[in-house]
């Protein structure tokens, strides 16, 4: 019988860890301790847990990890919840890659360009499978930015891996910030849209932002005081889904499914849709 | 009377009385009039009417119109002010942001049941009281004006306002010749089987749209509770036949004793199922339990149900009744 | 061309359920068509549609996708999926007709829907020319030819006589299954049929509505109209139109435990629920205006957009006669039109 994108396979969580108070990030492999897919930097999958929900989250490992795929995961609902109360050896189902991810291999957007990430708060996520992708393949790319903020320095997500792998690599700049001062931390102080502008990136740069849908917009304005063209940015959508093939017809922007179109989109392209996200 | 309703808002508009006017709006046909709020006398022009076709109740859009900024002008139907009185009663409305004037009804011409007598491709339709002249495709035909009332209207209750401020054309009077309960009570004479057969058979045809839910001005919750993922009754999947059966046996629960039979469930039900039939059995066990009662009647009375006395009957007051023990 | 003689209506359909389910519109008590499986006694309705539309053999209100166990920290999943049996559904009108093709453009894009395939696959579509269309159709406006319907065998019937054509694969073997009843014929008497039809298409109140606007204008100049606020100002927030409506194909995907074990369900949707895009943390279509215009934007604007300019209605009129509130998508065409 043919293949039903609908119908999951198994998933086991092998490692769970601690972000921060409220993001853990989940290791899962397949049952047969493979990983289950390959995928794009930015692509998602569904995850699910039978009888409490379904729901897109993005793959948060590098494609070049070959072993297994993480998710950083925040808890705000009734699955996030459940998938937050989850021991290791718990088993899950998977389905996916879904979406489109980000242009990587693609000379015209990213490929051998100047990257600067900008992230706030759980926004990291989306973008850690591409800046981990992007450093394993570092030959391909140019400079390599950070910009990271968050609202204090207990919830920076991948705290230990930015402190120990990121802020250790000679060949990118990691700028951290928190919103308001705090013990133990020497680093700047101040929201994400204002550090941006104060350390002027070079505006030949191809800009790469997730986060909040505020800190979105400011920094957005921000980026293009400086000077930033709108197809300079590229960005990653999250909506309500249910299919995530497209179908079942609640996550469209206009005439775009973010399920199957984006989550990655260009803000040029969301420029010529209607402002509903 | 449509000439006369229209002048009047024009007045009230133009004096600042109100700065809107909820009523209905013509359609394509005779037939399809659409609940719409008016701001200018042009509007009116363009669009207001008033006749034996406007069946949709506006009482409950009053509940999110009199929430905005200024006072409106609702036009009411005697089976509409209940409605209202209702929701007033459970502090939905806000009095004071609207101007209640109470219209005339002969009843509402329904054209489902004007199709049902297989006149088909209406294309227009007059009525003068008496008769309605139905224009189709396929030819003209006339008929009683009696023979093309919807379910809410063969049976009604009363044609007097119960609330208004003012009044166009005249009140009528309390209908309380039982003639609403006479299917209630057939549906009562049945044996079980045969109740469960005739519900099973009219429930089964439920599409789970919610139209009876979301027209029902008792149905005023902000959240109901079939769309609350936490209550576990919000699958939306038939995956036996409890949701279609319970969906409408619980919302019947919830709306007795508030229902004022306005026949807006069985009138919007796509699938032709005689919910009002269910609220009426509610209506009908009230009046006998408990002493006649009409929800919207007045302000004061307390409910029923919300009310206990010791004059309340017991329970094997209901076996005695006729239920068995 | 084929040819029955009508008091052998009955016959046929015998011969046809002999082989494999065969479903129908039919009267109900109410004196209203909806699709039954037909059987002894049953008698093709006279009505010009069925309330529900046809898509419900293809894309059911509810499918079970699949079935998990729960054991502690397992699951196991349980494909449940059937080869269907093959079907006929008889007495299609050419709008639900070509509702399939729509419908089709969704569920066989990669990844293709396995449910509806197979569903499509096994279902042979014999549909039936109108003869008297009514006041709230408007299939002609989308390019339905009301007397010459899809499908894969298009059916006539007259005062005397059924005539049955083939139009693919699938229709000649449902006519080779039950030649033997029929006899070889001219076009003649259907020819007349269609003439006439056309004649009463012509008169029809909706003939001449013009989808032009969508045509001209952009995306985003019809998104931001000012008249979605009035148009859908009286919108109850309820599934009717969406739940009669032949091409409305979004969808939920639900669990239900029945308390040993998990369903995994789909089932219909309606993008007019005020839960329909809600997350645990927004909504992206927070009010009734956002909703209502998403429905309509989906069929006139975003479904041609994606699909080479052809709309996501096809004209059938069910919401026109199922709205509480008499609002429709021939109301939205027309104020826009009129602009």
């Amino acid at each position: 019988m043919l293949n039903e994108t609908l119908i999951p396979k198994l998933g086991v969580v092998t490692d769970i860890r601690i972000d921060t108070p409220d993001v853990k990030t989940f290791r899962v492999v397949g049952t047969d301790g493979k990983k289950l897919f390959e995928h794009i930097p930015g692509q998602c999958a569904m995850l699910s847990v039978p009888g409490v929900g379904e729901g897109m989250f993005s793959i948060t490992s590098s494609p070049t990890n070959k072993e297994f795929m993480e998710f950083s995961i925040k808890k705000c609902g009734c699955l996030t919840s459940w998938l937050h109360m989850m021991d290791v050896g718990q088993q899950i189902t998977v389905r996916g890659p879904y979406g489109n991810g980000f242009p990587v291999e693609d000379p015209e957007k990213l490929k051998g360009k100047d990257l600067l990430f900008i992230a706030g708060g759980i926004g990291l996520a989306p973008l850690r499978s591409v800046i981990n992708y992007c450093r394993d393949k570092r030959e391909n790319y140019g400079s390599i930015q950070i910009i990271y903020g968050s609202r204090s320095k207990d919830d920076l997500v991948d705290y230990q891996e930015i402190l120990n792998e990121w802020l250790a690599d000679d060949g990118i700049t990691v700028n951290l910030t928190i919103d308001r001062e705090q013990e133990g931390w020497d680093g700047h102080v101040g929201f994400v849209p204002n550090y941006v502008k104060e350390l002027t990136p070079d505006i030949s740069k191809t800009v790469l932002i997730c986060g909040p849908p505020i800190m979105i917009k400011f920094t957005l304005a921000g980026l293009k005081e400086l000077g930033f063209k709108e197809t300079q940015v590229f960005t990653t959508m999250e909506l309500r889904m249910k299919c995530a093939i497209g179908k079942c017809g609640r996550c469209n922007i206009g005439n775009k499914y973010v399920c199957k179109d984006g989550p990655v989109f260009r803000f040029d392209q969301l420029g010529e849709l209607p402002n509903e996200y | 009377m449509q000439e006369a309703v229209i002048s009047r808002a024009k007045e009230l508009l133009a004096d600042g009385t109100v700065n809107r006017v909820v009523g209905w709006k013509a359609g394509e046909f005779a037939y399809d009039t659409t609940p719409a709020v008016f701001t200018s006398a042009e509007e009116l022009d363009a669009g207001f009417i008033y006749n034996d076709f406007c069946a949709p109740n506006l009482s409950k859009y009053i509940i999110k119109e009199s929430r905005k900024e200024g006072k409106l002008l609702v036009f009411l139907k005697p089976c509409d002010s209940y409605s209202f009185n209702q929701l007033l009663k459970e502090h939905r409305i806000l009095r004071e942001n609207v101007y209640i004037i109470g219209v005339e009804c002969t009843g509402k011409v329904d054209a489902d049941t004007v199709k049902s007598k297989g006149i088909k491709g209406i294309t227009g339709m007059e009525s003068d009281g008496e008769n309605v002249t139905v224009h189709t495709l396929y030819g003209d035909k006339t008929i009683p004006k009696s023979e093309t009332l919807g379910d809410k209207c063969k049976t009604c209750k009363s044609k007097k306002h119960v609330i208004f401020d003012e009044m166009i054309g005249n009140d009528g009077e309390v209908n309380n010749d039982g003639a609403r309960f006479e299917m209630v009570k057939k549906l009562e004479k049945m044996t079980s089987e045969e109740r469960y057969e005739f519900w099973r058979g009219e429930l089964s045809k439920c599409i789970r749209c919610n139209a009876c839910r979301n027209v029902c001005p008792a149905c005023s919750c902000e959240n109901c509770v079939f769309d609350n993922p936490a209550s576990g009754i919000q699958q939306r999947a038939a995956t036996d036949s409890f949701e279609e059966n319970m969906f409408h046996l619980i919302r019947a629960f919830h709306v007795a004793g508030r229902c004022t039979d306005c026949g807006e469930c069985t009138r919007v039900c796509p699938q032709n199922i005689p919910l009002h039939l269910l609220n009426r059995k509610y209506i009908k066990d009230i009046n006998e339990f408990y002493g006649e009662y009409q929800a919207g009647e007045d302000l004061d009375t307390r409910a029923p149900l919300n009310a206990y006395t010791f004059g309340d009957c017991e329970p094997n007051i209901v076996y005695k009744r006729g239920g068995k023990e | 061309m084929f040819r029955l003689p009508i008091e052998k209506l009955d016959d046929l359909f015998a011969a046809v359920a002999a082989a494999q389910t065969l479903y129908l519109p039919a009267d109900g008590k109410d004196g209203r068509a909806s699709y039954v499986k037909w059987e002894e006694g049953v008698k093709l309705s006279k009505a010009l549609n069925t309330v529900r539309s046809a898509k419900d053999h293809f894309f059911p209100q509810t499918t079970n996708l699949c079935d998990f166990n729960m054991n502690g920290k397992n699951i196991e999943i349980i494909d449940n999926r059937q080869e269907s049996e093959n079907f006929v559904i008889f007495g299609v009108r050419a709008c639900d007709a070509r509702s399939f093709t729509i419908l089709d453009k969704v569920f066989l894009a990669e990844p293709v829907d396995t449910y509806y395939a197979t569903r499509r696959e096994h279902g042979t579509v014999i549909t039936l020319a109108c003869t008297e269309p009514e006041e709230n159709c408007f299939c002609s406006v989308f390019g339905i030819d009301a007397a010459s319907p899809e499908g894969d065998a298009a059916c006539h019937i007259t005062e005397d006589a059924l005539y049955i054509n083939a139009n693919t694969e699938k229709g000649e073997k449902f006519i080779e299954s039950v030649k033997d009843m029929l006899t070889e014929c001219g076009t003649e008497a259907v020819d007349a049929q269609k003439a006439q039809t056309a004649e009463i298409m012509k008169k029809l109140p909706f003939a001449n509505v013009s989808t032009d606007y969508f045509r001209k204008n952009t995306l985003l100049d019809i998104f931001n109209s000012e008249h979605w606020k009035k148009l859908s100002e009286a919108c109850l927030g309820c599934g009717t139109c969406t739940f009669v409506c032949p091409t409305c194909q979004c969808y939920d995907i639900k669990d239900f435990d029945t308390g040993h074990g998990i369903k995994r369900y789909r089932t219909w949707d309606s993008c007019m629920y005020s839960d329909f895009t809600k997350m645990a943390a927004a909504n992206s279509r927070n009010s009734q205006v956002e909703r209502f215009r998403q429905r309509f934007m989906h069929k006139l604007v975003y479904f041609p957009d994606n699909n080479n300019g052809e709309f996501g209605c096809v004209g059938c009129g069910r919401c026109l006669s199922r709205c509480p509130i008499s609002m429709n998508i021939i109301k939205v065409i027309k104020t826009f039109g009129e602009e």
